[in-house]
């Protein structure tokens, strides 16, 4: 049987963002605090472990390779094996999305600490700084733009990959698109796209800003 | 324990392996569809790739449609394909293809860019046409980095496929999304060992391949790209495309402040 006239669907439709504000917003908030939160918890586990595996360069394989196969696993699967043990909900997206942001932030650490010039680790350690004070105040500061390189990524990857969490209920946007996917409503998918890309981007925009004004001496030296 | 106890006797289970929706046709499926879409990304990639690089331009350009990419959600763009009444598995290759092109774009550039000027004027020094000097010199040359993007994007799209079977598509995605439906958690738990497994094991056999492909005389160049970690300070770029931004942007500043 043939509908006599289709009812309207658009894929932009104002109407819709008005009328389901309250809903979006939710989402939305949903969206960027799992994506701050899982960001946040990364970066913290992500420093130390960066920093051993540069102390002690015999680390620095397993635990690249370590995060290389992990990195492999699909974003399905890894939810999947949690799942059953974790629940369904808000602990197993975060434990999900930390380990990818971990395996993108530690690896940034490592190459920004190795990248570190050795003529300068070698005028300081010449001026008689100690192993400690050396990663604090001379390579940490040096790896930065490295750092701020890998905090953009994993930010942008999970702000993406929260979407997957739908499969255990706790997917922000992604639970907009895939509920306007089951109904067929067109303008909830695109709404949730595009803010799902208005996010990463502005997150992105205001990590290259931090990351402009943490390191003054690269903005400074670029004419040259 | 009990759910592992209850996903080993799901595994154990022949009815599960066999039939429509059995492991071994969600596999064949899962494999059909991969396949399908890295060949649609190479035919749009490798070409644009190619004469991108031979003519030194598009390295920047690359990047721009990698970190866009990067941020528009897998999810988004099936659900948006779909909805737009592309269902099951034509939905999925076009968009597991999309993005397959970033990876395999940036890597033929990059593996273009790389090549000595030198060997360049030397190609052309001998007379070689800009043709010729691309396909016998260039290309050959460029071997290990194309190989190596061609890696990077079939493990990527193999890792995106599960996320069809929630819009549709068949693959071994669709045993964890039923064990969700069903709240069957073993099967969830099974299905997630299986579509982990087939990654890490392609992962395995690519690299075998990417290896057996790589001329005998690049090998050592090849080893440097995927090794050695202090090395991968320079060319992590090259060999996960997916991390290319942090390696390229650390390297810039540690060479500008030197």
């Amino acid at each position: 049987m043939r509908l006599a006239q289709a009812p309207p669907n658009p894929w932009f439709s104002w109407e819709y963002v008005e009328r389901n504000s309250q809903d979006i917003a939710r989402a939305l908030e949903q969206h960027a605090s799992l994506t701050f939160q899982a960001v946040v918890i990364a970066f913290v586990l992500a420093l130390p472990l960066g920093a051993l595996a540069h102390l002690r360069p015999r680390l620095a394989g397993p635990v690249l390779g370590v995060a290389g196969v992990l990195y492999t696993v699909p974003s399905l699967a890894l939810f999947a094996i949690l799942a059953p043990y974790t629940g369904i909900g808000r602990t197993t997206v975060l434990i999900g999305l930390v380990s990818y942001a971990l395996l993108v932030l530690t690896r940034n650490v490592l190459v920004g600490l190795q990248g570190v010039d050795p003529a300068v680790r070698d005028a300081a350690r010449g001026m008689g700084y100690g192993r400690a004070r050396l990663l604090f105040s001379v390579e940490l500061p040096q790896a930065l733009p490295s750092i701020v390189a890998g905090l953009r990524l994993a930010t942008v990857t999970t702000v993406a990959l929260v979407t997957v969490g739908v499969v255990v209920g706790y997917g922000g946007l992604g639970q907009l698109m895939f509920r306007g996917f089951r109904s067929n409503y067109h303008a909830e998918i695109m709404t949730a796209t595009v803010l799902c890309l208005v996010l990463a981007l502005v997150c992105d925009l205001v990590l290259a800003g931090v990351g402009r004004r943490l390191t003054p001496w690269a903005r400074a030296e670029r004419p040259v | 324990m009990e759910i592992l106890n209850e996903a080993f006797l799901w595994l154990n289970d022949p009815l599960n392996w066999t039939g429509r929706n059995g492991v071994i046709a969600l596999t064949r499926d899962h494999i059909v569809v991969s396949v399908l879409a890295v060949l649609l990304a190479a035919v749009v990639a490798l070409p644009t790739g190619l004469w991108l690089g031979h003519r030194r331009r598009g390295a920047t350009a690359g990047v721009v449609v990698a970190n866009t990419t990067r941020a528009l959600p897998t999810l988004a763009l099936l659900t948006l394909l779909a909805a737009s009444g592309l269902f099951g598995n034509t939905a999925t290759v076009l968009a597991c293809a999309v993005f397959a092109v970033p990876p395999l774009l940036t890597n033929t550039v990059t593996g273009l860019g790389e090549v000595d000027a030198d060997v360049r004027d030397a190609a052309r020094g001998v007379g070689m046409s800009g043709t010729r000097s691309l396909w016998a010199v260039e290309v050959p040359l460029a071997v290990p980095l194309i190989a190596a993007g061609i890696r990077t994007a079939s493990v990527q799209v193999l890792a995106t496929v599960p996320l069809a079977a929630l819009v549709g598509g068949r693959s071994l995605g669709t045993i964890v999304v039923t064990g969700f439906g069903t709240q069957d958690y073993g099967q969830v738990l099974a299905g997630g060992i299986l579509v982990a497994g087939l990654c890490l094991v392609s992962e395995g056999l690519l690299a075998i391949a990417q290896h057996v492909l790589t001329p005998r005389g690049l090998r050592a160049l090849a080893r440097d790209t995927s090794d050695t970690p202090s090395r991968r300070t320079r060319r992590s770029k090259i060999t996960s495309p997916a991390l290319a931004e942090p390696a390229t942007t650390g390297s810039n500043g540690s060479g500008s402040s030197a």
